[in-house]
Parts: C-alpha cells; structure tokens; sequence
C-alpha cells in the first residue's frame, strides 16, 4: 500500500500493459466500516440503470447516451463514502449518480432524450447537474466548498472528472485554487485510459495522473477503480481529511471504459476491442459478488434476484420516461433568468414595444 | 465611513472609482452574503484601487485574493452561487475576461436554465474595460457585445459616479448574473455626488442625460463624456442634440430609445467597440424594427474599427471624438 504518488510506478503490478495500477489495495486495507451489501446493491442498480439506458437509447426513446459499464464500483463506493450534506459534481459519465440519492431514473433519462424536464435542483440530491464541457465543474466544487466553510458548514465538495479532463485548463486551475485556499474538496478522477479515441499515452505523460497532486501541495494516490473497497478507503481518508480542515486530495481510480464512449461510437476504428474484451471479464460487479460469496454474505441466489429486481425497476422506469407528454415551447424560455425583463427581442415573452401601424 | 472614501451623503464629490469602493463597502456591510474576489483586491486594493480598504474592514474571507486563473475564480464564484453566496468577481482588465469566458457562456448563463429556475447566480462580475488611457497591449479592449450575445446575462455600464454607486449596489442585489462594465478611462476623471439607495427590484433605464430635439445620440460608459463635449459643438451651430444613455447593454431599453427617436427622427449611435455587430447594430436594427418609418435619414454609427484596439500611439485615431459624432450627426441630419 503505497500513498506516495509516483512510487507505484515502479511496481510490476502497475506495468501490466494498460494493467490496473496496484498501487493501491484497497480491498485488505480497508480501515473503514463499509455496508458491503449496500454497496454491492448500489452497483447493481447502476448496471441496470445502464443497461436499460443503452437499451432506451438503441430503441430510439432517447437520443445518444454515454455508458459506464464498468465504472460502478468507483461510483457507488464514492456516494456511500460521503455524507448526505456532501454535494458532488458530474460529469456526463456520471448520470446515474444523482439517481442514487433519489432523483426518479425516467428523470435522468429525459435529458437524454432532450427534455429540459431532465434538468433538477441541485440542493435536492446534493448533486451538480453533470456538466459537459470538460472540467469545467472542477472550480464549482471549489467555490461551493468554500462557501460552504466560509457559512459554517462542515461539508466537503468531490469533483468526478476523466482522464481527458485532467489535461484541461479549469482542471489545474481548480486543483491548485483549491490548494492555495485549503479548500475543502475531493478531486476523483476516473483514468478509464481513453478520451473518446485519444489513449492516455496522448493525454499525459506521466504514469499516474494522481503524480499531479505534488505540484499542488496536495495528496494524491492511484486506487483500483474496480475495487470498490479500495476506491471507498482511498475516497473515506480524502474527504476526512477535507472534513478535518486538511485541504484538496486527488484520489484516481484506475478503471478502463469498457464501452464505446457514448452510443453513437465505434470504438474498433482505434482501439482493439479484444483488449477491452479482456476488461470486461474483469468487470467490477461479478468480481465482487465473487468475494461476497466467498465470505459468506451473499449466496448465488440473492444475486440473481437482485439483478432481476433493479432490472425490473428500470424497466417500469423507462415505461414512466415514455408516459411523460413532450415538453411545450414555454419550457424553452422558462428560467433563462431569474428576473426576465419586461421586452424581450429574442424571446416569446410578450412585448411591450408594438411595430408601427 | 473610516475606510472608504465616501458613501451616500456625502458631502465630497467622488470620482466613479471611489463610487465603485463605496457601493462594494455598502454591500458587503449589508449582506454578510456578499464576498468579493479578483486578483490583486486585498491589501493592495485592486490595481485601480477600487477595493481599497474593504479587506482591512471585511477581512481576508470576505475580500478574497485570488491565484491568477480567470476561469478557475469565474468558475468558483458560479460554485459559491450554488451555495447561496453572492459573489462579485473583479477581472483585472477589459481582456483578461476572455480566460473565464468559457465559464461565463457554459455556467454562469445557463445555471439557471439548466437547474429548471431552481439555483440562481447572483454573481457580478466587474470588468474594467476601454481604451484611451495608454495602457499597454490588451488593456484596452471593449468585449461588452460579446457579453450582450450570451443569453442568460445582464450587462450593464455606468457613466458616471452617481450611477457606478446605485447601479452596482443593485447589480449586487440582482438575483441574475451581471456584467458591470467600468469605463475605466472615467475611473477619476470627473466627480459626482453619490445617490440614494438603489432600488433592488428595478432594472435601470436608459437615461436622458441631455434633453434635444433635433437627433437622438445613443450611447453608453465611456463614451457618453465624448457626446456630451460633442453636443456642446453641435448646440454652437443650432443642433439639438438628445443624449440618451443606455446604461443597460442587454437587455436593451427599447423603448428608451425608440421614443427618443420618434420625437427627433434622426439617430447617431456611438461606442468605442469594433463597428460590425456591435451594440450600435442592435439600436440600429431595433429602430428599423419599430420605428423605420418615424425617420427622417439614417442612423449612423461612430464606433471603434474593426481592428484589434490600435497600439496607444494610434488610439485617439481610433476612438470617437466629439468631430466625428459631429460629422455623424451632419451626416443624419442631411
Ligand atoms: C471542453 C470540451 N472539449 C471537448 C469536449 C468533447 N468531449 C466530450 S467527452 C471527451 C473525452 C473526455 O474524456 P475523459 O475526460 O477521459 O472522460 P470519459 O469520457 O473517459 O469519461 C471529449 C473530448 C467536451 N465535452 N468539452
Ligand atoms: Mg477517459
């Protein structure tokens, strides 16, 4: 268990071709308590909330939609590793984690298919809305956390992010704001070693993204990001430490994207599939279940019927996504401002300035 | 009022940059919502020093030095927004905007919209911005149509310091984002008493700043002075010249302008921005919209090029001057 970032470099564990980076192990180091099976649950009805996503997608009911199959086990442990009153910020990739804290999954599923009802109150879930322009949401997280301390509060900000956003200016620019002001935040990164079709080897040239963290002053370390234990001790310790007045870490979790980038994509112009072929039999969910079984806290049967019970669920949800009528123009010029002026031009608001007869 | 120069009242003039560090001191003092944050803004008070002396009073948390990164403190002021706070954002200089411009269009616009009205960005950002004052490469510029062409942002500008008080005293108040564009060639060069309370609800008008008949001048920040001077000209040769000061680029005073318009006929639009799809523009097609017939000759633009802003040897040729709005006016009125 190395914390250094840099030192895992050199373990043979971590050269292992595109190789999940070991240097971190998590799953005997756990410290923490951790509900196991509410874990385990929660990457389930990810999976299903992808799966019928996918499906949804290839049926025509909602438009492109990025899959993260194979990225539940860093989403799941890192909600359960965070306080309720903790707010995350998404990426697109993670669209299905403000489903976890409560938000209806057609909900979610309706800004795929370009409804603004797919739009929510952030305070509800205590999640940004997922953000598209990459990294951009980095320096929210910042602000909110800061504000938050300057109000009292004692909550802390983590900031999902890829391995491509890492090489945006907002990603610096909020990892060292947030350094400067001890701010208290969690910058995760999910290193699933490809942005669209651009491989790591062209984002960054340094063997852990988490090595960043030495140039701001703050802790870094590299977690199996298919180990949901490891990604739940390594996110525990960063966010107590942002709790505790100990300022911004940088937590990657090592991951691979086992799917296309998104629907519309065809991964085999750039890639060879057989290697993602070999991480998908390494996927984080059976992997799981297997150790689950081994110690004794679930039998073969509990796993059947929980994948058959969160499909189900999806599947209704969907059925509620196509019951919901399609949005009216009004939706398109609601709440472009808070105080919409009297007139208007480029709007249908009415106006108060009549051509001449 | 031990650290700030003046505040309503008083019984000196001020210059619009004090006006600007009064009604920030105000704010802060009212709101305990209100934090400040920018480059250069604590101890040394900005480098116009239109925060001198509120982080001796308000402290190192409400009145927040920043690294320099435009986007990563635009970006932190749209996430203090989301936690209720209401932050005013200085940016440096006119072009030292365009870092964060990314997190102004994405985020601070569309928050808003993107949260279904649920999350408001009360955040202002303060921008110095024009020419004529010899500054180097890139201190100079006019990006207020930019701002103007990004839905989900109010853009303002005073001319004077009566106005940079109660206008930005209410754009801190404004539940939606603002662009306060300082006209920072006016930071000291004139002095005026300091108004009332601003109203919290209303958004500023346009303003008469000089009643005519003959043509209407519309401008607004920097250039108002230079129409005025222009006006004086125009009275000497019996041309009575209307100024009416927009005040708000976006969303536009429309109906300001077009009974201005109707009563004189003629219209002059003046701002030192590049020319082509300026602010200018939008007055001209505003009133070719809804008031084309009530014209007796063209509006007419006196405006910058549509060149970078000119190295300062060179930028009294490119700014207007009261002789061009004079040529203008002749030019509407033939
Ligand atoms: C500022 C910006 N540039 C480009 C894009 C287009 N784009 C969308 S996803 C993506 C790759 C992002 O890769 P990564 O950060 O690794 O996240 P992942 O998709 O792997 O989850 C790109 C280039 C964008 N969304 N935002
Ligand atoms: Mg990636």
């Amino acid at each position: 268990m190395i914390g250094s970032p840099g030192v895992g470099s050199d373990s043979p564990a971590s050269r292992a071709g595109h190789g999940i980076l070991a240097v971190r192990a998590g799953s005997d180091s756990a410290e923490h308590a951790v509900d196991k099976l509410r874990l385990w649950k929660m990457m389930v009805q990810l999976r299903a909330y992808d799966e019928r996503a996918t499906l949804l997608q290839r049926q025509g009911r909602i438009g492109a939609y990025p899959t993260f199959w194979g990225e539940e086990a860093i989403q799941a442990a890192t909600v359960l590793a965070v306080r309720d009153a903790d707010w995350l910020f998404l990426s697109y990739r993670q669209n299905a984690v403000p489903v976890l804290r409560g938000l209806p999954p057609e909900q979610a599923w309706a800004y795929f298919r370009g409804d603004p009802r797919g739009f929510f109150d952030p305070s509800q879930f205590g999640c940004a809305p997922q953000c598209v322009p990459l990294a951009t949401h980095l320096p929210h997280a910042v602000g909110w956390a800061v504000a938050r301390r300057l109000q009292g509060g004692d909550e802390v900000a983590l900031a999902f992010f890829g391995d491509g956003a890492s090489s945006e200016g907002d990603a610096h620019e909020a990892m060292n704001l947030a350094s400067v002001l001890r701010a208290p935040v969690v910058f995760l990164c999910t290193n699933n070693q490809w942005a669209i079709s651009t491989p790591l080897s062209r984002q960054a040239a340094v063997d852990h993204l988490s090595a960043r963290a030495a140039g701001y002053g703050m802790p870094g370390v590299t977690v199996d990001g298919y180990d949901p234990l490891a990604v739940f001790a390594a996110v525990t310790e960063a966010v107590d430490r942002a709790r505790n007045g100990g300022g911004p870490s940088l937590v990657e979790a090592s991951s691979y994207r086992i799917g296309p980038h998104a629907t519309a994509d065809d991964p085999s112009l750039y890639r060879d599939e057989a290697e993602a072929a070999v991480w998908r039999e390494r996927e984080p969910i059976g992997r799981f279940e297997q150790q689950l079984l081994g110690e004794g806290l679930l039998a073969t049967q509990d796993i059947t019927a929980e994948h058959e019970r969160a499909a189900s669920a999806m599947r209704a949800a969907g059925h509620r996504l196509d019951r919901m009528p399609a949005p009216t123009g009004e939706e398109m010029t609601a709440h472009v401002l808070a105080v919409p002026p009297p007139s208007w031009p480029g709007s249908s608001a009415p106006r108060f300035v009549t051509a001449e007869q | 009022m031990t650290t700030s120069p003046a505040g309503p009242g008083a019984p000196e003039p001020v210059t619009l940059v004090q006006a600007v560090d009064a009604a920030l001191e105000a704010e802060l003092a009212a709101d305990p919502r209100v934090v400040l944050l920018g480059e250069d803004i604590g101890r040394m008070g900005g480098v116009f020093r239109a925060t001198a002396g509120l982080q001796a009073r308000f402290g190192e948390n409400r009145v927040v030095d920043m690294p320099a990164c435009e986007a990563g403190f635009v970006g932190a002021a749209v996430g203090m927004c989301l936690a209720g706070l209401r932050p005013v954002v200085e940016l440096q200089f006119d072009s030292f905007s365009y870092p964060a411009f990314e997190q102004i269009v994405c985020h601070l616009a569309r928050y808003t919209w993107r949260t279904a009205g649920a999350t408001k960005m009360p955040a202002v950002l303060r921008i110095p911005y024009g020419g004529g004052t010899h500054a180097p490469e890139l201190h100079s510029d006019s990006p207020e149509a930019l701002f103007c062409h990004v839905p989900g942002l109010v853009v303002v500008t005073p001319s004077s310091p009566a106005d940079a008080y109660s206008m930005l005293r209410w754009a801190i108040r404004h539940p939606d984002p603002v662009i306060f564009m300082e006209p920072k060639r006016l930071y000291r060069s004139t002095r005026g008493a300091l108004s009332a309370d601003p109203d919290p609800e209303g958004l500023p008008r346009a303003r008469v700043v000089r009643p005519g008949t003959d043509v209407t001048i519309v401008s607004y920040g920097p250039s108002v002075p230079t129409c005025l001077e222009a006006a004086e000209a125009l009275a000497d040769r019996g041309t009575s010249a209307e100024i009416l000061d927009l005040r708000v680029l976006w969303p536009l005073d429309q109906e300001a302008v077009l009974a201005s318009v109707r009563r004189t006929r003629r219209c002059v639009v003046v701002h030192e921005a590049p020319r082509s799809c300026g602010v200018g523009a939008e007055v001209a097609a505003v009133i070719a919209e809804h008031a084309m017939f009530s014209l007796d000759g063209p509006v007419v633009r006196v405006a910058g090029l549509d060149t970078p802003f000119p190295m300062f040897m060179l930028e009294d040729l490119y700014l207007p001057d009261p002789e061009r709005i004079v040529a203008a006016v002749e030019e509407a009125l033939r």
